[in-house]
């Protein structure tokens, strides 16, 4: 993975002192709390509904042992005990105290970490596949692409004071397991017919209060015009994009009111105009980054594991675990497997400093010191030899990580909602407890199939449930939690965004609601047919009529 | 007094802003005046005039009137309003290479990145000039050692830093 040289660790601990400075400046009253706020957001720090939180950047969701040990540590320190992955790849800590934040921050440059632009209007996080580098169906690990767009996105002279956050995604795989749709700009490694690796362009995509999905700008951008054409895009979305309402400010607006043709003219034009050698990288620095995701030393093994056979052979829960967590792997004898952090009854992705503890020790000794975590709130070991499967799962048993459930019912994202946020206007978290209590049985939840449900605490759609197969959305009315339900959302290369039920259903309903919801499926489909896959053929209809006929 | 800030600390400004090109002094005016012309600019010297131009017109418009200025004011209405900063990169690629000024409540923070994109000198209100002391300024201007980007003026790029030290 990506280590930072001189320069890197310059820039990240000089950052570190601006924001000492900008306390400093705030407190002696050189700087208002307006003028504070965006700075202190863009160092990842919010005030929440109880306390500050901090959001702090895991770029494209690739981490080590020592930096998860370090977040660890942090949580121990300075928090209480415990962090929040989000789907963004990103870590939350919920409860920091201001005047430990600079602390924080250092400790995180002692490991090459930072919060930077985490928060505030300008170029986010650069995410991606949590399975990059080891899927199957990759044509090139995206890393050296996110990362060569973290760099030129931090700190950006021109890009730092934009109308709205802005937010891009990375994937270099066929199928789309980094939501490239539903980002502001979203960026896919394609290969055209000359055999040439570039970019397939997409912008526009967002959820939110307007939730859209991504059109295509540019359907194949020759490598080394990316820092150019991005430079272009940006410029055309600082300059025209508006201004005067937050809720209309991002690009996918902009995008939908001039229309992708008229959009793509002021972006081709723009770019046409720009001196492209003068902005673009040269290979020599794609190449230095990209040595850095050079596959590790894997050995060579046959594919087949007699340990492996032995084990699921002898042990039903951990055969239960490896068909549910584990993904293919390109190397022969080689697994990757999810770390569900989706425990029954427990807050979605949130980790205890212990568990940090001890998916850094299992990272570092059994799957090369890498982790990775996925914008479904989980964590991925990504390289683990069959062999050593099952030490891994006995070792994750034992730290209570073991939950067999990635990608079923009770694999849920959810945002943090009222429990913590002040935005929300719902819960999210016990919602997503109350229906993982409901489907709790393993068996059960298998016999369901894939099935994801993702909740928001409130229209900003940090839980993404507008992509979710059944979405949930938690508002106010009245004074009273109402929970929106829609249905045939999907973040990948088939994107869609959920249809509304209809009318919002009370807190204590949600659990039943979904139980009928998935009831209808079991009872419509047909051989091997996913709840998506069902919905598709059968539309709303029935579902419809399952969860609003008692009221009728 | 509003406070005019370039990259060697606080300078005198020698400009006025009116409506019209005044004998004795620089003038900056409004860009519609400049632009519906008349006998009051007939025969300034480009070295006395200026423009002022808010940040929401097409640089694509203010193109014509270059020619006649040798100094743009770029309007801040907030210093998170970040449009004056692309505004200043296309009047640089347009070619236009006398003063640009950027007005309006930015703040130190921000200093750096306004002269990146091309613009000479800040002038801030009385507003921010009060609470914000210039040494603040001084200490921002060189706060940072590189930045990633290429193609932006000031202080070094990490990729040209990177490729001299592979020796090409």
């Amino acid at each position: 993975m990506y280590r930072y040289d001189e320069f890197d660790a310059d820039l990240v601990r000089e950052r570190v002192d601006e924001f000492r400075d900008q306390v400093r400046r705030r407190i002696d009253g050189a700087l208002t709390e307006a003028e504070f706020k965006p700075l202190r957001l863009m160092n990842g720090l919010y005030l929440q509904l109880h306390a500050y939180m901090l959001r702090v950047a895991i770029p494209y969701g690739t981490l080590n042992s020592r930096q998860m040990r370090q977040l660890a540590m942090i949580a121990e320190r300075w928090d209480r005990g415990y962090g929040h992955f989000t789907t963004r790849q990103n870590i939350q800590l919920n409860w920091p105290k201001l005047r430990d934040v600079p602390d924080i921050l250092d400790a995180l440059a002692e490991v090459e970490m930072h919060a930077i632009q985490t928060s505030g209007n300008c170029i986010r996080n650069v995410t991606s596949d949590p399975f990059a580098g080891l899927a199957t169906d990759e044509i090139e690990d995206p890393r050296t692409t996110a990362e060569l767009i973290r760099q030129w996105s931090t700190m950006h002279p021109e890009f730092t004071f934009l109308g709205r956050k802005f937010k891009i995604a990375v994937t270099g795989a066929s199928h789309d397991r980094a939501a490239v749709r539903v980002h502001d700009i979203g960026i896919e490694i394609v290969r055209n017919e000359a055999g040439d690796v570039g970019y397939r362009m997409l912008v526009g995509g967002g959820l939110g209060r307007t939730p859209m999905i991504g059109k295509v700008l540019r359907e194949f951008l020759p490598r080394q015009d990316l820092l150019p054409y991005l430079e272009a895009a940006l410029r055309i979305y600082n300059l025209y994009g508006r201004r005067d309402n937050k809720y209309k400010a991002r690009i996918k607006i902009l995008v939908h009111e001039l229309g992708i043709d008229t959009f793509r003219e002021e972006v081709e034009a723009e770019f046409a105009s720009l001196d492209r050698a003068i902005i673009a990288e040269d290979p020599a620095e794609r190449a230095r980054i990209a040595a850095y995701f050079a596959p590790p030393d894997f050995a060579e093994l046959p594919d087949e594991s007699k340990m492996l056979d032995a084990a699921l052979a002898q042990d039903p829960d951990f055969a239960t675990w490896v068909d549910q967590n584990t993904f293919p792997h390109r190397v022969p004898g080689y697994l990757a497997a999810t770390i569900s952090l989706k425990p029954i009854g427990g807050a979605p992705g949130d980790a205890t400093a212990e568990q940090m503890h001890a998916m850094a020790d299992i990272a570092e000794a059994l799957s090369f010191d890498e982790l990775r975590i996925t914008h479904e709130q989980n964590v991925v070991l990504p390289h683990i030899r069959k062999d050593a499967l099952y030490q891994v799962w006995r070792r994750l048993v034992a730290a209570g990580l073991d939950a067999p459930n990635r990608g079923l019912v009770t694999d849920i994202i959810a945002c943090p909602g009222l429990d913590y946020c002040s935005l929300a206007t719902a819960r999210s978290i016990p919602v997503a407890q109350d229906i993982a209590q409901r489907f709790a049985s393993v068996e059960r939840q298998r016999q369901i199939g894939p099935l994801a449900i993702k909740i928001s605490g409130c229209i900003n759609a940090c839980g993404h449930h507008h992509v979710g197969h059944i979405g949930i959305l938690g508002l106010d009315k009245a004074g009273a939690e109402s929970y929106q339900i829609t249905l045939g959302g999907d973040p990948t290369n088939t994107a869609a965004l959920g249809e509304r039920t209809g009318p919002g259903f009370g807190y204590d309903q949600v659990p039943d609601v979904i139980e009928r919801l998935v009831d209808t499926y079991i009872g419509a489909r047909e051989e091997g047919e996913t709840f998506l896959q069902t919905y598709r053929r059968v539309g709303m209809a029935p579902f419809k009529e399952a969860i609003y006929a008692e009221a009728a | 007094m509003p406070r005019l800030h370039d990259a060697s600390g606080v300078i005198d400004d020698g400009w006025t802003y009116a409506d019209a090109p005044l004998p004795n002094q620089p003038t900056i005016v409004p860009l519609a005046a400049l632009k519906s012309g008349g006998p009051d600019f007939d025969g300034v010297a480009p070295a006395r005039l200026g423009v002022a131009i808010p940040n929401d017109v097409r640089t694509d418009a203010v193109a014509p009137v270059l020619p006649q200025v040798s100094l743009v004011a770029v309007d801040f209405p907030s210093f998170a309003d970040g449009r004056g900063f692309s505004i200043a990169r296309r009047l640089r690629a347009a070619g236009f290479d006398g003063v640009l000024r950027a007005t309006g409540p930015v703040i130190s923070d921000q200093f750096a990145m306004l002269l990146a994109c091309g613009f000479d000198t800040i002038e801030i209100p009385d507003e921010i000039e009060v609470r914000q002391d210039p040494a603040d300024w001084s200490a921002d201007l060189e706060r940072f050692s590189a930045r990633y980007q290429r193609g932006y003026g000031g202080r070094a790029s990490i990729l040209e830093a990177r490729r001299a030290a592979r020796g090409g």
